[in-house]
């Protein structure tokens, strides 16, 4: 007997290998005490979870759990996607009164899901990936404001702008934080509209899966303040745990056709935008403390022309702006988006090339840049952008 | 609307009485020809009986260690004794006769009575049943017992599409009939049934046995409306056996006091299952493969899957037969079993894209039987399981030793 338990155990062999771990998108970054490593698996875990009407699903949702949308907290899938809607301008959100910002567009047996009012501006969105969030985060704003050139004085073509939002109280202020007539630089989001993990995550419950918090009490579907649907502890576990989701690191970086072009990605003009290296601040959590890093992008607005005006804006953009995506991990999203790329905020895109094809306004130059690289040139910017 | 649910159950009992006695005047009466279909298991359990008490009491113990691993994860080894099932069985007063079935999964934690139901025979063709009753779809419901399996884990399609063990509160009637070599079994059976949670659960997808959780399903139904299980199944020695057997009706709660909450949602279930031997060679096959359509609103989430699949296939082989240490008449069978299930069959509304929600699984196996009721087995698994959006699978495996044991 207890020679096949010793056989079984030393049949490890036979235990199916893993991915190695840099091809995958999900798993906690190095460097964690084991405090954070905890909190790391209890965030985990209540990203996955499902909710159901017994927990106070809905009435009206869009998704079940945070993972159905940021599966493998990679890229979201069509079947996801979720519409914002109501507001064009500067005015605010005309359509709160019918349900906007965002369309609930499922519902739990027995009630009917919201449906998207007659003349109502809108905007597809596609969940981004979640990963290297905390990296991101700990950027401090004196950074970002360092890289902006909203009226464009070095004349690239490329202004970029912080967007300055009004913040709910709940959030809590990072260090260093600039104001600017009661405004605070917010930078996540497709718009960049949420200050901070918390801030997205509250919203997230909220209008996505039609859970209340003690930071977003009001039921989207009656329009009332109702009790907490959650545990806000479980809301910190939340955001522990996305702040602590490693960043994808490259692979292949060694092969000349990728070296080749991360050289043409940084002198056609794509680094403009998707700024290779950042550096984060002071962060109590020191895996995220002054550390540089390669997010591939300036957390900034950008104007990409007329084509990316889908009628619908929030927050400090205007309809044509949208925040620069990180592009690390863009090689292995399609492993989260069922084997096909939908990239660019609604997933309009279906290779990389269609998406940087399709950057017009302050990425024109690049875009024309790219459309002039021979097929050879292509294929290694092409091959770069995978290996991230 | 209580007056007319028990109403429409009391015509609907009557009118498959009346074609069951229509059944049984015309029967074959070679009532001794012993011939016993998956519907007979809970008859055939070896049973202790002390002296002369009425009352036979047995049971059955599964025990083993697991040592598993997902995607480059190593889980480790872990021990797990997955279940003790005490049966208990007496005949009292002439043609009646009273069978149980009390499950403790989980260290006692999780307590089922799977089976509670007194039999009325009236004769071999019509027996009445009524009580807790196990619903007869597929095979593997009724035929559950860890002594009877080659494979430590039950088949994927009988616990996480079919939802073994699965019973209910309810009556209904079963019988034999023979002739020629041939028996042909019928069961139908009218009993509480399946709730909204089949559609609104944790595993997030239609899962049916997410209704094996609501306990209530033993005192009420859970919307007025009972649930239709019925099962044919036909036996030659020489060929095996095959049941058909479908189970259906309203599962979710559309009324409350009168007052309309959803409109009715339906649930069918149809199963296949089938086993056979070939003499020669003494190579046994067992199988069951069912087919589940779910009425889900259009308004909810394509991960709850309409349409279902999958079944399982064990194949077994006898290697040698005699003296294995002090066990005389041991067998010792080599084995395999391939499982099969999809979740969701369909494709994604937003993109035509195959939705996944698969699972595939192979186990192959070694079981040594040193006597009839007593099995050990060694079996490895593995599975690729794919999610809803058909990404890349994650496969995992696991060595399982143990041993199931009636007593
Ligand atoms: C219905 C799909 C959906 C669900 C469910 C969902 N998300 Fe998202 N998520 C999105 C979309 C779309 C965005 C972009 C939103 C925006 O622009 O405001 C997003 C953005 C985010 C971001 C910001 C990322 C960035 O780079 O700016 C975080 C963090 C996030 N989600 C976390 C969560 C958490 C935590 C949950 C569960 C409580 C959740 N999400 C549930 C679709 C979803
Ligand atoms: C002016 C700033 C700017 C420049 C220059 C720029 N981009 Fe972008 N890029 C963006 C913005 C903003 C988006 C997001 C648009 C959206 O979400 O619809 C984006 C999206 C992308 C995406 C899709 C990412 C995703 O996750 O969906 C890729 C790939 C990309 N850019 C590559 C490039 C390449 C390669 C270049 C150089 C040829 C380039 N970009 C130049 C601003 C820029």
């Amino acid at each position: 007997m207890s020679l096949l338990v010793l056989g079984m155990v030393s049949c490890e062999k036979v235990l199916p290998g893993g991915p190695v771990d840099n091809e995958l998108l999900d798993g906690p970054m190095s460097g964690l005490t084991i405090e954070q490593q905890n909190l790391f698996l209890k965030g985990d875990e209540a990203f996955g979870e499902i909710y159901t009407v017994e927990k106070g699903l809905g009435p009206t949702f869009v998704a079940t759990s945070c993972s159905s949308c940021h599966t493998g907290d990679g890229k979201g899938h069509p079947n996801k996607a979720l519409i914002r809607f109501g507001q064009s301008d500067h005015t605010g959100n005309q359509f709160l009164h019918l349900g906007g910002p965002q369309l609930q567009n499922r519902s739990i047996p027995g009630y009917a899901p919201e449906e998207l009012p007659a003349g109502a501006p809108q905007a597809k969105l596609l969940a981004p990936a979640t990963v290297g969030l905390g990296l991101l985060d700990a950027v401090s704003d004196e950074t970002l404001i360092a890289m902006s050139d909203p009226s464009d004085l070095n004349n690239d073509g490329v202004s970029g702008k912080v967007a300055w939002t009004e913040i709910p109280d709940y959030v809590q202020l990072r260090p260093g934080a600039i104001e600017n007539e009661g405004k605070y630089i917010s930078r996540f989001g497709k718009k960049a509209a949420a200050y901070n993990i918390l801030h997205q995550v509250s919203k997230a419950l909220n209008q996505d899966i039609g859970i209340t918090s003690v930071y977003e009490p009001i039921d989207p579907y009656s329009g009332m303040e109702i009790d907490p649907e959650i545990e806000t502890v479980k809301i910190h576990h939340l955001v522990s745990y996305l702040k602590t989701v490693k960043a994808p690191t490259q692979r292949d970086e060694n092969n000349p056709d990728v070296l080749a072009g991360e050289e043409l990605f940084n002198t056609i003009g794509c680094a403009n935008c998707h700024m290779p290296s950042l550096t984060t601040g002071y962060s109590p959590i020191a895996a995220l403390s002054e550390k540089t890093f390669h997010p591939y992008t300036d957390l900034l607005l950008h104007d990409l022309g007329p084509s990316f005006d889908d009628g619908y804006t929030e927050g400090a953009a205007e309809r044509s702006e949208w925040r620069t995506p990180p592009l690390w991990g863009l090689g292995l999203v399609k492993d989260a988006q069922g084997g096909d790329y939908y990239l660019l905020h609604d997933g309009r895109a279906h290779s990389i090339e269609e998406a940087i094809q399709s950057h017009g306004g302050e990425a024109e130059n690049a875009n024309s840049n790219f459309s002039s690289l021979s097929e050879e040139e292509k294929g290694q910017l092409i091959s770069f952008l995978e290996s991230l | 609307m209580m007056k007319t649910s028990i109403y429409t159950f009391k015509i609907k009992l009557f009118a498959i009485a009346l074609l069951m006695s229509a059944f049984a005047t015309a029967q074959d009466n070679s009532d001794s020809t012993i011939a016993s279909l998956n519907m007979d298991a809970v008859y055939e359990r070896p049973f202790i009986t002390q002296g002369k008490l009425p009352v036979a009491i047995g049971g059955y113990l599964e025990a083993n260690m697991i040592y598993a691993g997902e995607e480059g994860v190593n889980e480790g080894l872990s021990f797990q004794a997955r279940r003790l099932t005490m049966f208990m069985s007496s005949s009292f007063g002439k043609n009646l006769s009273f069978l149980s079935e009390i499950e403790f999964e989980e260290g006692g934690h999780e307590i089922n009575i799977e089976f509670a139901a007194m039999d009325w025979y009236i004769n071999s063709g019509l027996k009445f049943r009524g009580g807790i009753i196990m619903n007869p779809i597929g095979a593997f419901n009724q035929n559950h017992d860890g002594p009877n399996w080659e494979f430590i884990e039950r088949p994927n399609s009988a616990t996480q599409l079919l939802p073994a063990t699965w019973s209910n509160a309810g009556f209904g009637l079963h019988g034999k009939f023979f002739k020629k070599g041939w028996t042909l079994g019928y069961e139908a059976y009218l009993t509480n049934g399946f709730d909204n949670s089949i559609i609104d659960n944790e595993e997030h997808k239609t899962f049916l046995a997410a209704s094996k959780d609501n306990s209530e399903r033993f005192e009420e139904s859970s919307n007025g409306k009972s649930l239709f299980t019925g099962k044919l199944a036909l036996k030659h020695p020489k060929y095996g056996e095959l049941g058909f057997s479908y189970m259906g009706g309203v599962y979710n709660k559309f009324e409350e006091e009168g007052l309309t909450l959803d409109q009715e949602r339906s649930l069918s279930v149809y199963a296949i299952d089938f086993n056979t031997e070939i003499k020669r060679t003494g190579t046994r096959f067992i199988g069951e493969f069912a087919w589940v359509e779910v009425d889900v609103p259009d308004t909810y989430l394509q991960e709850y899957g309409e349409r279902q699949f999958g079944g399982f296939l064990d194949i077994i082989q006898p290697v040698y037969t005699g003296k294995v240490m002090d066990w005389n008449k041991a067998v010792i069978n080599i084995a395999a079993r391939f499982d099969y299930v999809d979740w969701n069959d369909g494709t994604i509304i937003e993109t035509g894209g195959n939705i996944g929600d698969e699972l595939i699984a192979f186990t192959p196996a070694i079981s040594l039987r040193p006597t009839k009721q007593t099995v050990f087995r060694a079996n490895y698994r593995y599975q690729i399981q794919n999610d809803f959006l058909d990404n890349p699978g994650a496969k995992s495996a696991a060595w399982m030793l143990g041993f199931s044991t009636y007593f």
